[in-house]
């Protein structure tokens, strides 16, 4: 534990953060210390509400209305908690800056990266807009922007979101900052564009001796980047220490569970006896956007003359990073999605672009899970009549009582309390969320389960336990899955077959154990570097 | 998996819903239950008032035309001599003495023509005056005593010009217009979530036929669709419902397919899709209960909205008729007589600007209650 020196940039002494909620007092943050000293990178690590982004807004005065502080935060000796908008602006932004997770809403689409970067400098007093203007040419290429000349004129929207967040970091860079708070920077990232943001940000650090702080969730990120780690648990700061000791030898015992939670395991590979649940040839999906009036239609395809072959009681993962045509396939083999060639044969049945009736007794079997558990369950139905919607439309003759004898028992089988069915989605965690979005598509007995990313939105260790269920559910009852995700560690914990999609074509396709063995094509390998997986 | 019988039979407690949490809100916005409180009060004296008032609304007091409003119970004390006077002139007959006492006119009177005890009548007849009697007639009929009770009355809000008593018009004109301002609003809202919802979900065609329909409806000058109403089917009160209802659902259509176009990319939606739960079920469980904030937000915005149409409609001569009226009728009238006569317009003023307050304080507060992120 290195002590408080006069190197300490920022210094967090004894904060606390409490919320006044309806509920009464919420305390977010109980008592902090953290310090920061010049040059070194620092990361604060914990999982969802343990308080960890709270802090750091306190320390910048950017709380919501209804939050209360106490404690000291200094910057460089003086106390900066509670002091005027005025006063916090001219550290705040210039020489302490943030980057925030979300790059597709942190800019605004109205104005020109070009206004959005010089806009802070002018008001900060120290550039006129001829200036800055310059200025923000030389950022853009500081943080590998290609042709920054002419993109510093382009819109947000024709920027990809790797992009966007390299403005994001140019903007908190172009006062000279000494500390760049980034908040979950790369958590909304592909994972490879994840590793080149990263390695920008080091490189950064390297050329201009700021101090970073790392707010996380992801371990991996921080064993690579950081010097000193803060593991923080429902508002306090459990263990710190070098990144080394802490990876090497955890004392808590939260901090080793948070290590210990990367999914492991593999799955055993189905005979190829078993009857083949779906088979689908050269499926391709188009959609279609208007150009204007008498104009061809422009034709994107999303996927592209894509087979697979999947047996019941097999996982096929599919892996590629966003835009990779991986959720379109998903739902193209559902017949969510209409299919512009190949065909999808479900049980002996081809099922392409099959009647509305036709299909209404297959979708009991054939199922989808979502990946944003707070999005997929509808805010105004309480838990029982989410899970058991389904049997309105499947098996109607029940009655309420049998319909809720069956929620019940698919809650239990989700190892969820069944008097919570009387509850409504927004009293869970997203682990829990994500129960009752697997319990739903349980109660009907399904045969073929697509997952779409369930476990992105989730928590290290809430992963791990979700995961677990899904294996479990699928030993039990049969199950066949196709699951799709970017998140390489998952996919290795839950499929024996695996597929690698980039652009809406197979790049490569195989046993899931020689593909993250040995990789054969540069794509997948560039995946699997960028993940840095550990040894299985 | 064992479900034993106790779990089935006692049911879990219920959770919290967003509408509890709602409610909660709402209950600890001050303005907010203030206006509540208000608009109740105001609805249960329109309700109740007009039984309890010792006037019926249409009752016209010929000698108290134009009083002000008090307290003090009319007539008032220096007002009863004259109209003795004025009554014993007309029946042609000249005062000799003249006693008030106690609520009662004791008179003796002479008159050139010979007194019988019918022309009691001539008193009873006055407003002011009640079990008139003529006693004592002497025996040349010339001269007599005459005693009179004196009714008296409270006109607490004044009267009209045709002397109406105020009070009781006030609060038959409320019932009248909070009657107007609920079910055309009801209508309006009933048809506009049924048809933006449909529309929005449905999508593609039938979108598009479903939204010119409105458009066309948009392009009808309001006063030509009403007129055009009254001339069909002849003044009526139920008219005013389909008129108001009839254009006032369009805006609410248009919000809720807006609402609806968000609502149907949501995952919920489409988890319901991929479940093969048919468009009527998603319409009914997902789409429709979560446009309903917007939609109870633009409610109390639209009460107030068709209570002033109604006034509108009525200060054209188009909307409820005479004895019936409603407050935009009274305001008219009072606007008219807002020289010496200002109470006429006041107390129905007051009454209809406190709803339409309370309405969008109420407004107000839903809205903060139900959008707690979009303060």
């Amino acid at each position: 534990m290195s002590k408080i020196n006069e190197n300490t940039v920022l210094e967090i002494d004894t904060l606390k953060v409490d919320f006044e909620t309806n509920t009464g007092m919420v305390h977010a943050v109980k008592g902090v210390n953290i310090h920061v000293d010049s040059g070194e990178t620092v990361a604060i690590v914990g999982e969802s509400g343990s308080g960890k982004s709270q802090t750091m807004m306190a320390a910048m005065g950017l709380l919501a209305g209804n939050g209360i502080t106490h404690g000291e935060v200094r910057y460089r000796g003086t106390n900066i908690l509670g002091s005027s908008i005025r006063q916090l602006n001219k550290i705040r932004g210039a020489k302490v800056t943030m980057i925030f997770q979300e790059p597709m809403t942190s800019l605004d689409p109205l104005y020109t990266i070009e206004r959005q970067l010089c806009e802070p400098m002018v008001e900060h007093g120290e550039y006129t807009w001829a200036t800055a203007k310059k200025r923000a040419v030389e950022l853009l290429e500081l943080v590998g922007i290609p042709e920054p000349a002419r993109k510093v004129k382009a819109f947000p929207y024709e920027m990809s979101g790797g992009q966007r967040q390299r403005v994001m970091i140019a903007m908190a860079l172009a006062n000279d900052p000494d500390i760049l708070i980034a908040d979950e920077p790369t958590t909304a990232l592909d994972v490879t564009t994840q590793a080149q943001i990263l390695e920008l940000m080091a490189d950064l650090q390297k050329r201009l001796g700021m101090a970073v702080v790392f707010i996380t969730h992801d371990l991996g990120i921080v064993e690579r980047i950081s010097d000193r780690v803060y593991v923080m648990k429902s508002g306090e700061v459990v263990e710190e220490g070098n990144t080394k000791e802490i990876f090497g030898n955890p004392q808590h015992e939260y901090t080793k569970m948070l290590l210990d939670a990367e999914p492991t395991g593999s799955k055993a590979v189905v005979p190829d006896s078993n009857p083949i649940v779906l088979d689908a040839k050269d499926v391709r999906v188009e959609f279609e956007t208007e150009t204007g009036f008498l104009k061809p239609n422009h034709v994107l395809r999303a996927v592209n003359d894509i087979s697979m072959e999947v047996r019941e009681g097999q996982t096929l993962g599919i892996v590629g990073e966003s835009g990779s045509g991986k959720s379109t396939l998903g739902r193209a083999v559902l017949q969510l999605l209409p299919t512009a060639g190949g065909r999808v044969v479900y049980l002996g049945n081809d099922i392409t672009g099959a009647a509305k009736k036709k299909m209404q007794p297959l979708r009991k079997e054939m199922q989808l899970i979502f990946q944003d558990p707070f999005g997929s369950l509808s805010p105004r139905m309480t838990v029982g009549q989410i899970i058991t919607e389904g049997l309105l439309v499947h098996e109607p003759q029940l009655s309420a009582k049998e319909r809720d004898l069956r929620a019940i028992q698919a809650l239990e089988e989700v190892s969820m309390d069944p008097a919570m069915r009387n509850r409504y989605p927004h009293e869970f965690s997203g682990g829990q969320r994500q129960r009752i979005a697997i319990a739903r598509t349980m109660i009907l007995n399904p045969k073929l389960v697509v997952l779409d990313e369930p476990t992105s939105a989730l928590d290290r260790t809430v992963q791990k336990q979700v995961v677990e269920l899904l294996r479990n559910l699928q030993k039990e009852h049969g199950l066949t899955y196709l699951f799709i995700s970017h998140d390489l560690a998952v996919v290795r914990a839950m499929s024996d077959t695996v597929m690698v999609m980039q652009k809406g074509e197979v790049v490569e396709k195989g046993l899931a154990e020689e593909i993250f063995s040995n990789p054969k094509e540069d794509y997948t390998k560039e995946l699997l570097a960028a993940a840095a997986l550990k040894p299985a | 998996m064992s479900v034993t019988s106790d779990q089935l039979k006692e049911a879990p407690k219920m959770g919290r819903s967003l509408w509890d949490d709602a409610r909660d809100r709402l209950l600890a916005n001050k303005a907010a239950v203030t206006s509540l409180i208000v608009l109740a009060v105001i609805t249960l004296l329109s309700v109740v008032g007009p039984m309890l008032t010792p006037h019926p609304y249409d009752q016209v007091y010929r000698d108290y035309v134009k009083k002000p409003a008090s307290l003090e119970a009319y007539p008032k004390q220096d007002e009863i001599q004259p109209a003795f006077a004025k009554i014993a002139k007309r029946a042609r007959m000249t005062i000799d003495s003249y006693e008030l006492n106690d609520g009662k006119v004791t008179a003796t009177v002479t008159s050139r023509r010979k007194l019988d005890e019918r022309y009691a009548r001539y008193f009873d007849r006055s407003d002011l005056f009640e079990s008139a009697a003529i006693s004592n007639i002497s025996s040349d009929k010339k001269s007599a005593t005459v005693t009179a009770d004196i009714q008296y009355m409270h006109f607490y809000f004044g009267t009209d010009a045709n002397g109406r008593d105020m009070l009781t018009r006030t609060l038959i004109a409320g019932r009248v217009s909070l009657t107007i301002g609920l079910l055309a609003t009801f209508v309006a809202i009933s048809i506009g979530v049924f048809w933006g919802a449909a529309s929005g979900y449905f999508g593609g065609r039938v979108d598009l036929v479903m939204m010119r329909v409105v458009d066309i409806l948009y392009s009808l000058p309001f006063i030509f669709f009403v007129i055009m109403l009254v001339v069909f089917f002849g003044r009526n009160f139920v008219l005013m419902f389909i008129a108001v209802g009839a254009v006032e659902w369009l805006d609410m259509a248009r919000i809720v397919r807006g609402q609806t176009l968000s609502i149907k990319r949501q995952e919920y939606v489409q988890a319901a899709e991929a479940m093969g739960v048919e468009g009527g079920g998603i319409l009914k469980r997902h789409i429709i209960p979560n446009t309903l904030g917007p939609v109870v937000i633009y409610m109390t915005l639209l009460v107030p909205k068709v209570i002033l149409l109604e006034s509108f409609l009525s200060f054209l001569g188009l909307g409820v008729q005479e004895p019936m009226t409603s407050w935009g009728v009274l305001i008219s009238e009072g606007a008219r007589n807002l020289q010496g006569a200002a109470w006429m317009l006041v107390f129905p003023a007051i009454f209809l600007t406190s709803t339409l307050f309370a309405l969008n304080f109420i407004g107000d507060g839903l809205r903060d209650a139900l959008d707690p992120k979009d303060r």
